[in-house]
């Protein structure tokens, strides 16, 4: 399974090189043309290229839901980090705070998030905001678990020997504990990466994600939306369909599935 | 004992609640721009006007004291007034959160119906069912709404969206298929969960030698592994509740159904932030609710808790 996901990935890295037109660039005469030598997925309904458009969305979607599982897993480790290692006053406020972005259903919460932003953003701005907001509202689960961790990795007898031995907060965290929460990171990062690539897919298709003319797979799958045209030009279904395929096929590599 | 628990949780999730308004409210501060900048926009509302309902709607304060005016017409039961609709938000929310209620509710016990046995039976028969839900997981909630919108669509059988016919019938016909969607959305996830749990239970010791009593196979997963793994299982009963809850804000709007879902996106594009904050507290109350449920069953379920708590 890996190395079809490198495949994949590499072909949307390297969309430049392998996509046959400019995503952005308009045929006017040839809306939802047949997928033939020129468009090999056929056009939409601007007559611009499906594929080029696929892959250049595919940079889009996967770059946030990377860009996402760093911001959180990042927030996550400082947050969780320290209320598991100072404890006390910081470890009590920490997690009430997470109980609150717990107890808001994620799609509520970040449409309500979303809610307070500039509503109508440059596609790059866009790119950044979405990536911001889905980072931000996921840290909770991955701050629990890793102040769990650390809550127990600060009793381990090498730890508490380190700190005698007069080793610094900071040190001990780097040198001692992190190790330990590496594990959960990881595993962690394989399960959010496919949540939030698909988070922003559902966001781009409630229209509040990456704006056209900028290529995303949410705006890629909103073609289901019109019936009318799927019955006249059945091939508008491919694009979507691959979408569906890529993201299988993430999710089975990521052992997201093996760990539900 | 359970009712000073009961009394113990209310209050702590009404303080969530609380905690989370706050929070909102001080995020509109963040907020370049209101409702009525957006209706500067048209050419026949003066500056003047806008400021003027700008004052009127309270928008020219700082945020605590319109958090101090919005508590006090929580308090009255109203939870601000719509910019949009110029109508108290609990009036617009309440006939939307029955709605929501109703589909959520719906498939909230299809889901759990179907789950326990198929997550029994995939426990104890082979993987085809295993199978499924992978395949089940990978397929975005959208596309499955989408295929029964497409489905109702071209045989005609279902109405495809909306919650009533013309005439105000029909209710069961329209539910039928976003509550479909919605629990085979979150049957996967579900069995998946569960029969890990029942998976655990099965290998302890006290199974093998109830089994060696002589206890039949199906008495033993329905009397003796099923309400000892009642434990995990119970706890997936709030965190489901809340997927549920997301799940159906897509559903919703693909079917139009007159839910939460589609109100809240329509507030955002409006910047109603009244609404926006009664959809998310509404929804932060479900979960909540449906945590202390999973609580109480979990009480009722296992004697160890029961004891501890008394």
């Amino acid at each position: 399974m890996r190395p079809v996901v490198w495949i994949i990935v590499a072909a949307i890295l390297c969309a430049p090189f392998f996509a046959p037109l400019d995503p952005a660039a308009q045929d006017r005469l040839h809306p939802y043309a047949e997928p033939g030598a020129t468009h090999p997925l056929g056009t939409d309904e601007y007559g611009r290229d499906q594929l080029s458009r696929l892959l250049y969305g595919g940079r889009v979607s996967l770059a946030a839901g990377v860009f996402a599982t760093v911001l959180t897993l990042g927030l996550g480790l400082v947050l969780g980090g320290a209320a598991g290692y100072l404890g006390g006053v910081a470890d009590e406020v920490i997690m009430r705070m997470a109980e609150l972005f717990l107890c808001v259903p994620w799609l509520y919460l970040l449409l309500g998030v979303r809610a307070f932003l500039p509503l109508t953003v440059r596609p790059v701005e866009s790119f950044f905001l979405i990536v911001a907001i889905i980072g931000l509202v996921g840290w909770a689960r991955p701050a629990r678990l890793i102040r769990a961790v650390v809550l127990s990795g600060r009793e381990l007898p090498y730890v508490l020997a380190a700190r005698g031995f007069g080793a610094g907060h900071l040190y001990l965290f780097r040198r001692h504990l992190l190790p330990l929460v590496w594990t959960v990171l990881r595993t962690q990062a394989q399960l959010l990466a496919p949540r939030f690539i698909l988070a922003e897919v559902s966001l781009s298709f409630l229209g509040l994600g990456v704006g056209e003319p900028a290529p995303s797979w949410g705006q890629t799958l909103a073609v289901f939306r019109h019936v009318g045209v799927m019955e006249v030009h059945p091939w508008v279904v491919l694009p979507p369909i691959i979408v569906v395929i890529v993201i299988f096929t993430l999710l089975r590599a990521s052992d997201t599935l093996k760990q539900l | 004992m359970t009712l000073t628990f009961i009394a113990r949780r209310v209050v702590h999730g009404i303080l969530l609640l609380v905690a989370i308004s706050v929070l909102t409210f001080a995020l509109t501060e963040i907020v370049p721009g209101d409702f009525f900048d957006d209706i500067k926009l048209d050419p026949s509302i003066s500056r003047d006007t806008a400021q003027g309902l700008r004052v009127q709607y309270g928008l020219n304060q700082k945020w605590p004291v319109r958090y101090a005016r919005w508590v006090e017409s929580a308090l009255r039961g109203e939870f601000g007034i719509s910019f949009a609709y110029n109508l108290p938000a609990s009036q617009l929310l309440r006939p939307r959160i029955l709605n929501t209620l109703l589909l959520t509710l719906v498939s909230l016990f299809a889901a759990w119906g179907l789950a326990l046995p198929l997550a029994m039976i995939s426990a104890r028969y082979g993987r085809s069912i295993l199978a499924a839900t992978t395949l089940l997981i990978a397929v975005p909630d959208l596309i499955v709404a989408f295929l029964a919108l497409y489905f109702a669509a071209r045989t005609g059988w279902l109405p495809a969206g909306g919650m009533r016919d013309a005439n105000g019938e029909g209710l069961l016909l329209h539910l039928l298929l976003p509550a479909l969607v919605l629990t085979v959305c979150s049957l996967p996830v579900l069995i998946r969960h569960i029969r890990s749990a029942l998976l655990e239970v099965s290998q302890a010791p006290y199974i093998r030698a109830a089994r060696a009593h002589g206890v039949g196979e199906t008495r033993l997963w329905t009397h003796h592994i099923l309400p000892a793994a009642m434990n995990p299982i119970t706890a997936l009963a709030g965190l489901s509740i809340a997927g549920l809850l997301s799940s159906s804000l897509l559903v919703e709007v693909i079917f139009s159904w007159p839910g939460l879902g589609p109100l809240l996106v329509e507030a955002i594009a409006a910047r109603d932030i009244y609404l926006i904050l009664g959809s998310v507290l509404s929804t932060a109350a479900f979960v909540i609710a449906g945590n202390l449920a999973g609580d109480l069953l979990l009480a009722v379920c296992d004697p160890r808790i029961r004891w501890r708590r008394s």
